[in-house]
């Protein structure tokens, strides 16, 4: 028999070792991910290399990453802020339909608003309704102590409903011949794309809000009490640090960022509103969060690795017939993975044959 | 309101109901053992499905709904081995479940889609069944949800009256003082996420063999995520869980009921009330209760020992 031994790591892992921990855990989920394919009776490794060349391998391929990257990144990196202090906003999916439903109202009620005025009234509706989706948790929480995790995903799905009753009701198109969608944007409305490419002029405010994010973590009074009450909320309760008040500011703040999800999904690649605009990117930015370590930079990184993971089964989809639930297979597995590995940063395992027969 | 009315009214509460029961029992003995599991909505979709399966494969629906607890345990395993042997932080550990779970279901689920599987039908209970008013509301029902009746006393009885539900509640109350008095707390913990899981799973099979009798996909709408919240809203009691899970189905009951008489309201704002009255439970109950009282140990790894 071989006796295990777990020790504490003295000296932290040399970063060719976290690579290493991390394309290992990768491996493992793409392993596991294949043999699912298997199972269905589908060219296990052809599969993946099929995914991966439909994901990554053509400059249709790469745009389109890039295009559902925007979304993710955005809900995202307001999801990791509210992780680093160590409340669990789940409610980026619903914040995301409630910034849409903001934008959209704004759209339909002022179509003659040349661009300049009406885009930025979009912009101040989502972030105004995505906000409040991420406020109701945060009073809830600070004021009442309810968990704040089952708080926001209940808001996910009535945030949800709240998009389909007005998709099904008030702002139906009556030229849509029943189908549950809103009449189409006026050009005023409608964020257009970056040259002849699919990526609309979001990501420009994606690296804006990622270069401005990283510099507040790491240079300002508020970025450094954000760590603070994440790593030890009673401390820095004593401490005089304003930690609710940080609550209700990372809430809002991430509501309001996957509410600019929503007004840019429904104005760029939609041009209007309705229910498919829901494609989980809400559930993926939880995913991001931890893959990146909550780190804004390497939250950029990781959505554009997950938005190819969705374009790459997208592609696997067509040509081996596997259903789309497939991608939140692989999502779900590299997490577990990526959190599984995270041990053999913190702790070495050395194993020697017992001796005696115990 | 009249009791011709009434009486179906509260015989489909008990039947929406009993999904819910189950799995929140499930996270009730999960939780106990100090193992916070959020991935209950993913684990009950699965067990949702291997229930179904089997249950078409086989064309037995008692085979079909012990599978749906295999399942749910399977997937309880994965939580267990991820953070009881790695480490992983619980809350994200469960969210990936959930969406590995709700991935799997769908994954497989898809070519079933609208299929039908042989499940549990309703019967009158003998002697129990005539007794008037309670009889149909009660005892006109499928065996699952007889089988319901028994879960919570068994699992009260477990907790309060055995050397085993003490060793489970020790591990998830003061893990330090379980270890010094022996106790294998690993031990203890899979057996709560492995049980719990099993509970759960049962849960989600009653969905496809009872409550339907055919696959869909995401056939769980969030009831997963409500019975996370009636766990706080139970103060981690099973009786007051049976409250809960019929309350919950007495709201899905009466929406479904609206819906179908077809009133003014549209049906996407009567589908937001099991959602609305979650959070409104969770204010209630943090408004009674004083302080937590949720176990000491709930969400906190025991790290190895050198």
């Amino acid at each position: 028999m071989l006796d295990i031994r777990v020790h504490k790591r003295q000296v932290p892992l040399p970063w060719w070792g976290t690579c290493l921990v991390l394309s290992s855990a990768v491996l493992v989920s793409l392993i596991v991910s294949a043999g699912l394919l298997a199972l269905q009776g589908k060219p296990a490794l052809g599969g993946i290399l099929l995914f991966l060349e439909s994901g990554f391998g053509t400059s249709w391929a790469i745009q389109d990453c890039l295009a559902k990257a925007v979304p993710i990144f955005l809900c995202s990196l307001g999801v990791a802020i509210t992780f680093r202090l160590q409340i669990w906003n789940i409610g980026a999916e619903g914040q995301y339909a409630l910034g849409s439903v903001g934008a959209t109202w704004a759209a339909l009620t002022f179509p003659g608003l040349p661009w300049y005025l009406l885009l930025p009234l979009m912009l101040a509706c989502a972030t105004l309704l995505g906000g409040l989706w991420g406020l109701i948790p945060a009073l809830l929480k600070i004021k009442l102590r309810v968990n704040e995790i089952i708080v926001t995903l209940m808001l996910n799905y009535i945030g949800i409903l709240v998009l389909e009753y007005l998709v099904y009701g008030p702002w139906k198109d009556p030229a849509s011949f029943g189908m549950p969608m809103t009449p189409t944007f006026s050009p005023g409305a409608i964020v257009g794309f970056i040259g002849e490419t699919n990526v609309s002029w979001g990501i420009v405010l994606c690296m804006v809000i990622g270069m401005l994010m990283t510099v507040f973590l790491k240079y300002t009074r508020y970025g450094f009490a954000l760590k603070a009450c994440g790593e030890n909320a009673r401390a820095a309760k004593y401490a005089g640090l304003p930690y609710n008040g940080l609550i209700v500011m990372v809430m809002v703040f991430s509501g309001a960022l996957a509410g600019w999800a929503g007004f840019l999904e429904a104005s760029s690649s939609l041009n209007r509103l309705e229910p498919t605009i829901m494609a989980g990117y809400g559930y993926t930015a939880i995913v991001v969060a931890w893959l990146a370590r909550l780190n804004p930079l390497s939250i950029g990184v990781a959505s554009f690795l997950l938005a190819g993971l969705r374009v790459g089964v997208e592609g696997i989809q067509l040509d081996l017939q596997v259903p789309a639930a497939f991608g939140s297979v692989m999502e779900g597995l590299i997490l577990l993975t990526i959190l599984a590995s995270s041990f053999f940063q913190h702790y070495t395992i050395s194993g020697r044959k017992k001796s005696s027969g115990k | 309101m009249n009791i011709d009315v009434l009486i179906p009214l509260f015989a489909a509460t008990i039947q929406s109901g009993t999904p819910i029961l189950y799995a929140t029992l499930g996270e009730i003995i999960t939780e106990k053992s100090g193992v916070l599991n959020l991935g209950v909505e993913g684990m009950m979709l699965c067990g949702a499905f291997g229930g179904f399966l089997v249950a078409m494969l086989t064309g037995n629906p008692w085979l079909g709904f012990l599978a749906g607890g295999a399942f749910g345990a399977l997937m309880g395993a994965i939580h267990g081995i991820v953070c009881l042997h790695f480490q992983g932080n619980q809350v994200v550990s469960g969210l990936a479940l959930t969406i590995l779970g709700t991935g799997l279901a769908n994954y497989w689920g898809t070519p079933f889609v609208g299929q039908n599987a042989p499940g549990f039908t309703p019967f009158s209970f003998p002697l129990l069944g005539s007794i008037p008013i309670i009889g149909p509301i009660a005892f006109h029902h499928d065996a699952l949800i007889y089988t319901s009746y028994c879960l919570p006393v068994l699992v009260w009885f477990v907790f309060r009256h055995t050397q085993t539900g003490l060793a489970l509640r020790s591990v998830g109350e003061y893990p330090d003082a379980a270890l010094a008095a022996g106790i294998n707390i690993k031990a203890y913990r899979w057996a709560g996420i492995l049980t719990g899981g099993f509970f759960i799973g049962l849960g989600g099979a009653y969905l496809s063999l009872a409550y339907t009798h055919l696959w869909t996909n995401g056939i769980t709408a969030g009831r997963g995520w409500i019975a996370v919240a009636l766990v706080i809203f139970a103060f981690w009691k099973p009786g007051k869980a049976v409250l809960g899970a019929y309350l919950f189905g007495g709201v899905m009951a009466f929406q479904f009921r609206l819906q179908a008489v077809g009133t003014n309201i549209p049906s996407s704002l009567l589908m937001m009330l099991p959602y609305a009255l979650t959070i409104l439970v969770l204010v209630l109950s943090s408004i009674k209760g004083k302080g937590s009282q949720a176990p000491g140990a709930l969400g906190v790894n025991i790290e190895p020992a050198d």
